[in-house]
């Protein structure tokens, strides 16, 4: 007999652990305001990401198309994986000097690991991240980007 | 007149088959060969290098900050411990004097980076059972850790926070905002969980009494981390050597002693209220300061050989620096804690079912790239 009951009583805790748990399931089925779920690609225009975000290495130019780089390489020496190659070229400046300038700064974003070091010792603070994070593209050399925009200069004051 | 043809007949009858490297409950790509018996298991043979990155070779050639990033790589749900590991021991070779300010917020990174790992082992074990609502839950409260560490670090999971001398960044002016309410809301969900998983009968079943390992195999094994405790191995570093803050916080080692697949899972679930009460702790007594040592440009350990053991979501990692003077290590050693947890599959799963291995594989929490390296 105390056996029975024994083995009822299990079957009875059993159901009832199983009815703790959808307790749960079921307060969040009749909670649409607990929601998490963001709908992606709809909510695409006020989808804001947070500032420190590491989407990918920017040079940020001013209105009058002008960066800071100077073409040091020191970003290129600290990148680990070879991601920053950077091309010089020697300009004559307004007071009839030779002075080394970049001429591309290329930048692989298929080999990069987002380990920040570049923009993190870069010492004229030339590069930084920006929040964009949708890089698929179809071809695989539109990975390979050149930072600085055609025709730009160094900034004035920046050595 | 012609013989007979002999029939070659398997003593054991043993029925040899392979789980993975593609499988949903390997975590990864791990490949275990299984010699069966009808139903049961009788030997597991697990076949590792699927995603061998050569890491250890790879740090031979770059420099020691460059090395940071590396180890995100290794076990990618607590990499901000690794990160830690390399870290204190490039300092311990320095000698470099690391301000207050800086291991406070290592600790509580750390511990953050702890309650993600254990909440996404709580889904996917889950899942491995057969609780699919469980990994939605799961993955739902991990994100609000994500959130804050993408916040402060600029990665979600790849966070690359620290660096030779201090952190990368300072923290956020939200930082300690965002760390309280998520406590506070954790504290409330977690017993949610023990309600949706913990008590539920099916899961008791198929997880009690499963699996157990003796505390004597865990030391022999050198099983480390809540695997090890759960059987017993007082083993943790945060309590035997502290590192960075954990000397001046006050907390319980979680240890059980009968070592089976539901007290490996229960160690999980302790260690995360542990880890909330060490958060909670230091996060409203961060002192002030920089964020960063300055050390050379160039650093250059000094000639010799450094060890450093940090205690990471899944155990113990050990990091051999040897250093012939450059400005990269001669040679460095990584000790993964699930390489040596992965190896007592065989011992515990033997003589159960098929089923079972799944559970056990999913208790050991194994992160595939951290055995591989």
């Amino acid at each position: 007999m105390r056996s029975i009951i024994k083995y009822l009583k299990e079957i009875v805790m059993a159901v009832w652990s199983l009815l703790k748990g959808m307790k749960v399931t079921g307060y969040y089925f009749f909670q649409p305001n607990k929601i998490v779920t963001q709908k992606y690609p709809e909510n695409r225009k006020n989808l804001v990401m947070f500032e420190r975000f590491k989407g990918e290495v920017i040079m940020p130019h001013n209105e009058k198309n002008e960066h800071k780089c100077t073409g040091c390489g020191i970003c290129e020496i600290n990148c680990p994986n070879g991601t920053i190659e950077i091309i010089s070229k020697s300009i004559l400046t307004e007071d009839g000097k030779k002075k080394r300038a970049i001429d591309k700064h290329i930048y692989r974003l298929g080999m990069c690991t987002f380990c920040a070091l570049c923009v993190k010792t870069c010492p004229s603070e030339a590069l930084a991240f920006s929040q964009e994070f949708e890089h698929a593209v179809f071809n695989r050399a539109l990975l390979i980007k050149v930072l600085n925009k055609p025709g730009s200069q160094l900034m004035k004051g920046v050595e | 007149m012609e013989e007979p043809v002999k029939v070659a007949v398997d003593e054991n009858q043993e029925y040899v088959i392979n789980m993975g490297p593609q499988h949903p409950s390997t975590h990864g790509v791990l490949r275990l060969v299984l010699a069966l018996k009808g139903e049961i298991v009788k030997n597991v043979e697990p076949h590792i290098g699927y995603v061998h990155r050569g890491m250890e070779k790879m740090c031979e050639s770059i420099t020691y900050p460059q090395i940071i990033h590396l180890t995100d790589r290794m076990d990618y749900l607590s990499a901000h411990i690794n990160n830690e590991a390399v870290c204190l021991a490039v300092e311990k070779a320095l000698e470099a004097e690391i301000p207050d300010r800086i291991k406070v917020i290592r600790t509580i990174m750390s511990e953050l980076t702890r309650i993600q790992s254990h909440q996404l082992f709580w889904a996917t074990f889950g899942m491995d059972l057969g609780g699919l609502t469980c990994f939605f839950y799961g993955l739902r409260d991990r994100e609000k850790i994500l959130d804050i560490f993408e916040e402060t670090c600029g990665g979600r999971m790849i966070v690359s926070y620290n660096c030779p001398g201090g952190l990368m960044y300072d923290i956020h002016p939200n930082f300690q905002k965002r760390v309280k309410e998520f406590i506070k809301y954790f504290r409330k969900i977690l017993p949610e969980y023990d309600q949706l998983l913990t008590g539920n009968i099916i899961f008791q079943e198929r997880t009690r009494g499963i699996g157990r390992l003796s505390l004597e195999d865990a030391i022999s094994y050198g099983v480390t981390g809540p695997t090890g405790r759960a059987s017993g191995f007082s083993c943790d570093v945060r309590k035997h050597e502290p590192y960075s803050a954990y000397d001046r916080v006050k907390f319980n080692e979680v240890l059980f002693s009968e070592g089976d697949t539901f007290h490996r899972y229960l160690a999980r679930m302790e260690e995360m209220r542990v880890s909330m009460d060490i958060v909670e702790q230091l996060i409203d007594n961060i002192p002030e300061g920089p964020f960063a040592v300055k050390l050379k440009p160039v650093i250059r350990l000094p000639e010799g050989e450094y060890y450093q053991r940090v205690e990471t979501a899944r155990g113990e990692l050990g990091v051999f620096i040897i250093s012939d003077g450059n400005k990269n290590p001669y040679r460095i050693k990584f000790r993964s804690p699930c390489f040596s947890n992965l190896w007592v599959l065989n011992l515990i799963s033997r003589d159960f079912k098929i089923a079972d291995l799944v559970a056990i594989g999913g208790s050991l929490d194994l992160v595939i790239p951290d055995i591989d390296r």
